[in-house]
């Protein structure tokens, strides 16, 4: 299983040194293969090496990612890979640890360690694999499917209100929230390092094609033809400016976006300005979530929503312990083991 | 007067805010300060405050001591402290006959009457109803408030020490010394002075109530018991399993990691770890069960001793990470604290009836060690060895305790640090610049067992998984031989870790005879009373232990051969016999209470003399 002799001890690793000898079995057209390939190169870029980086996924299309990477990896059980992480990271703060997850198994069965892990903020990066369906057991709809989404499972369409990923997020305390996509490699490079270089846990949703069973999911935002009326690319200290060669705008009435047509006059100066740091405005960005309809439509934003400085866990943990050291002293075990009150008996 | 007694029963019965418990736990450490042998058993109400005077309030600390050796907090009461109405009617039937009854006079009221339920107008104390039983009444309300009179206290703070008042009359009638309960009092109230002079204030004026009421024409004496020389304290079992743990890993060189949800009756292990941080444990509060166990076992891949402990319905909720910990051939060692199910059941009484769900509760065929502890003081012992077995063998391991050993404690002669021998972890060696060589994950050694290979270490980056696995490449493999193969594999690692174990002994009687006593967990006490009572008999009878469930001792077959009738009492309706049946073929008999409550030796000395 393991690749590692030809580059042992080389300081200078490729995409290619991250690959396994494992034949990778997604179907063909899958969107996990760029999303492979973009974290394949963006771990050469990061300078690690290879041992020191684990992958740790749950069940599903997209939890056999560490298979196919030549770093440490746990393919664990269905929705629990944030716990496998969390225990990871609190004994072993040099890794860096990636939690690999799609939109069931972090989202459905993984819920709850998802808004746990995120509250407590340990430095792990967390990609959602979003396709909006369960692939791996062949195409039922998935929590953040669309309400009546036709499946094997809704043969008259899902009755379900659809999770917003980001949202939940950021109300469970997120400290790094983005959102990019498998077919803009670069944008999904640059959020991905954005993401490891973020000390706390980043979520990074990728919306993902699943070209077999839920084919064309995000083409509205992925396709030519609509990308640049539908989406926002978001940088921090710049202006809200999307559409076809930036024509369009949003600003703030209040606390309502308003779409603006910087042809027709609207001046770049009154648009709202994006500021990674700012919770409220985050939270009208991650409700920028109604599906794409006409040029009505509020187009749904790419890049870092989010992101806040605050303890990771890790260290808080292993502070508390210094703390107790300096002030109980080093433990001693024959101390432990007689405690407060001994007597003899000769 | 004074007269000799070898051993007494004492049960202290209040409500469950009476502070029954502490004043249980200070007579206990006295007792056993003073070389008593003890066996404690506390027993509480599941609700933290139920209403007050109720009988579904009622707390109680039963404990026996001793100038013999002492294995069980008694079957029958000799004495019995009732704080109310409600205590004393839910106990009685502990008393035995002749056996003398402390009575708080106000805690007999007519409210309380009421609302232990006794008729319109009965008093027990008043109606003769009590004839056959020495009845000592005092207002232990009434004479707390007069001996703080002066104190400054407020009535209610008052009342808090009567329970110092009951504690204070009980150490007169035995003759206890005030010292260790009043070192105790000046250390819990030491930033509270107004308190720790109340507190000891009644103590005294309970212990002088004694000298002056000449309600008893006796006291007694019980001396010390011929325990093995060395040095002593007392010890329950949650806290000698979280001392155990960071014992084994010290001598293992791991870092100890308990990633833990809380739940009755194991919480206390969570709580004694989480104090012990400048040992370096760490100690991790997950969101549930799941995430607690699957928290281990990621620190555990990490280089840690990944633990976890829960009770019966969280050890369900862990089932299927623990079957990802037997396929990874990790190390994890997983305390399940038994309490009487199914589902919520009975959430502060004992059970013995997770050996099933320990064996055998997870999907596939996904075998692992289960080791049972028999007592307190054992606990510590058993835990080393289980996380020595998790650790050297890269497996999971079930430590099977229960409420009543979590709860209970005795006198532990504890080891020093330097004795207790070290675990070997099979730590996989860092590739060299230029090797060539391919790392196998799962080459086994003649253990059959895995080498361990850290993150961190360079050239030894492997996946591993779930999903059923190529022997040594670890790489996922579909192909039916291979999973035969791999399935096997798993059952004989697990089977063969019995090769290291040291054979089972009897522990009492001869090696051959009518009757052999099998018997595993907590039950030890009472079968060793049982045994050693039949044996002063002239009775033959023997006793045997198992610490080992699975595997199970080599020797086991050859010892039940020599027995014509084996006997097997559980806290279930009949696991181990089940076990012992199939696997031996031999005509086991089951001996099975399902009460929430332990056995009382009284219970297995009659199910033996049946048998003879």
């Amino acid at each position: 299983m393991s690749t590692a002799e030809a580059t042992l001890g080389s300081p200078n690793l490729t995409s290619k040194d991250f690959a396994t000898d494992q034949d990778v079995r997604w179907c063909p057209g899958c969107g996990d293969y760029s999303i492979l390939k973009q974290v394949q190169t963006v771990m050469a870029e990061t300078g690690l090496s290879k041992e020191e980086i684990v992958f740790i996924s749950g069940i599903g299309c997209a939890a056999r990612f560490p298979y196919y990477m030549d770093t440490y990896g746990i393919h664990s059980i269905h929705g629990r890979a944030p716990g496998f992480a969390s225990g990871l990271k609190s004994v072993r703060p040099d890794l860096s640890v990636w939690v690999v997850s799609g939109d069931g198994d972090c989202l459905s069965i993984g819920g709850n360690h998802l808004i746990h892990a995120l509250r407590r903020n340990f430095n792990l990066n967390l990609l959602l694999f979003n396709n909006e369906i369960y692939g791996l057991t062949k195409g039922q709809y998935s929590p953040t499917s669309p309400k009546g989404t036709i499946t094997g499972s809704t043969p008259y369409g899902s009755i379900d209100t659809p999770f917003n990923p980001l949202a939940l997020s950021l109300g469970a305390g997120g400290s790094f929230i983005a959102r990019s996509m498998d077919r803009d490699p670069k944008h999904l490079r640059e959020t991905l390092l954005k993401a490891n270089t973020h000390l706390g846990t980043s979520l990074l949703e990728i919306y993902q094609n699943c070209n077999v069973f839920n084919d064309g999911a995000f083409f509205t935002y992925t396709d030519k033809g609509t990308k640049a009326q539908s989406t926002l690319f978001l940088e921090s200290g710049q202006p809200l400016v999307y559409g076809e060669n930036g024509s369009k705008g949003i600003k703030l009435d209040g606390f309502k976006p308003v779409i603006v047509s910087l042809e027709e006059g609207a001046s770049k100066d009154e648009l709202w300005v994006h500021d990674e740091h700012d919770k409220v405005k985050a939270s009208i960005l991650t409700g920028f979530f109604e599906h794409y309809q006409d040029e009505n439509s509020l187009p749904r934003p790419f890049g870092v929503i989010y992101q806040e400085d605050r303890p990771q866990y890790q260290e808080l943990m292993s502070e508390q312990i210094e703390q107790t050291k300096k002030a109980k002293g080093e433990g001693d075990l024959d101390a432990l083991l007689s405690g407060s009150s001994t007597w003899i008996i000769d | 007067m004074e007269t000799q007694l070898k051993e007494v029963t004492i049960l202290f019965a209040g409500d469950s805010g009476d502070g029954i418990q502490l004043t249980g736990g200070q007579f206990t450490d006295t007792a056993a300060q003073l070389g008593n042998d003890v066996s404690t058993f506390p027993n509480f109400p599941a609700e933290i405050r139920a209403p007050i005077g109720t009988l579904a309030g009622v707390s109680g600390f039963q404990l026996k001591f001793g100038s013999v050796n002492i294995y069980t907090p008694g079957d029958e009461c000799d004495v019995m402290v009732a704080m109310n109405a409600a205590a004393l009617k839910a106990n009685l039937s502990t008393l035995k006959k002749g056996g003398i009854i402390i009575a708080n006079e106000s805690g007999f009221d007519s409210k309380n009457l009421r609302l232990a339920k006794y008729d319109e107008g009965a008093n027990p104390l008043e109606n003769h109803s009590l004839e056959d039983y020495e009845v000592h009444k005092v207002d232990v309300t009434k004479l707390t408030r007069e001996a703080l009179k002066d104190s400054g206290l407020g009535q209610k703070e008052m009342d808090r020490s009567k329970n110092m008042f009951v504690l204070g009359f009980v150490y007169w009638i035995y003759n206890r010394s005030l010292d260790n309960s009043i070192n105790f009092i000046s250390t819990k109230f030491g930033k509270k002075p107004e308190l720790r002079d109340a507190n000891i204030a009644v103590l005294k004026a309970g212990y002088h109530f004694g000298d002056t009421a000449e309600a008893f024409s006796t006291r007694y004496e019980i001396g010390p018991a011929p325990l093995p020389k060395g040095t002593y304290r007392t010890i329950n079992g949650n806290q000698a399993i979280g001392l155990g743990l960071i014992a084994a890993t010290q001598k293992a060189g791991l870092e100890l990691f308990y990633g833990s949800y809380p739940i009755t009756p194991a919480s206390s292990l969570l709580h004694e770890l989480a104090k012990h941080k400048n040992f370096g444990v760490k100690t991790y509060q997950a969101e549930d069960e799941i995430a607690a166990i699957c928290s281990a076992i990621g620190a555990s891949f990490g280089g840690a001793l990944g633990v976890t402990g829960s009770s019966g319905p969280g050890i369900a909720l862990k089932g299927e990470a623990l079957g990802l910990a037997v396929i990874l051939e990790i190390p994890l060692v997983v305390v399940n604290v038994q309490r009487g199910g199914p589902s919520t059941g009975l959430p502060t009484k004992t059970e013995q009836a997770d050996l099933f769900q320990a064996l055998y509760g997870r999907n596939g065929e996904a075998p692992l060690p289960v080791i049972a502890t028999r007592s307190p003081a054992d606990c510590f012992e058993t835990t080393i060895e289980a996380c020595r077995m998790a650790v050297e063998h890269m497996t999971p391991v079930i430590l099977l305790s229960d409420g009543y050993i979590a709860n209970g404690s005795e006198p532990w002669k504890f080891p020093q640090a330097k004795d207790i021998p070290v675990i070997t972890p099979p730590m996989a060696k860092e590739k060299l610049n230029g090797s060539t060589e391919e790392f196998l994950p799962y080459k086994r050694d003649d253990k059959l067992v895995r080498k361990w290979a850290l993150p961190g270490m360079k050239g030894l980056q492997h996946r591993i998984g779930g999903i059923e696995k190529e022997n040594e490449t670890g790489n996922v493999s579909y192909d039916p031989d291979n999973h035969e193969f791999m399935t096997k594999l798993r059952a004989e690692r697990i089977e063969k870790i019995a090769e290291y174990l040291p054979k089972l002994e009897i522990d009492n009687g001869p090696e051959k005879g009518d009757v052999l006593i099998l018997g595993w967990g907590s039950t030890y006490g009472s079968i060793k009373t049982a045994v050693r009572d039949l044996l002063a008999e002239g009775q033959e009878v023997s006793h045997a232990h198992l610490r080992h469930v699975h595997p199970l001792p080599k020797n086991l077959g050859e010892i039940l051969k020599n027995f014509k009738h084996v006997l097997i009492p559980e806290m279930n309706m009949g696991q181990l016999v089940q076990i012992i049946r199939s696997k031996y073929l031999i005509d086991a008999i089951g001996l099975n209470k399902i009460k929430g409550m332990p056995f009382s030796s009284s219970e297995i000395k009659n199910k033996v003399v049946e048998l003879i």
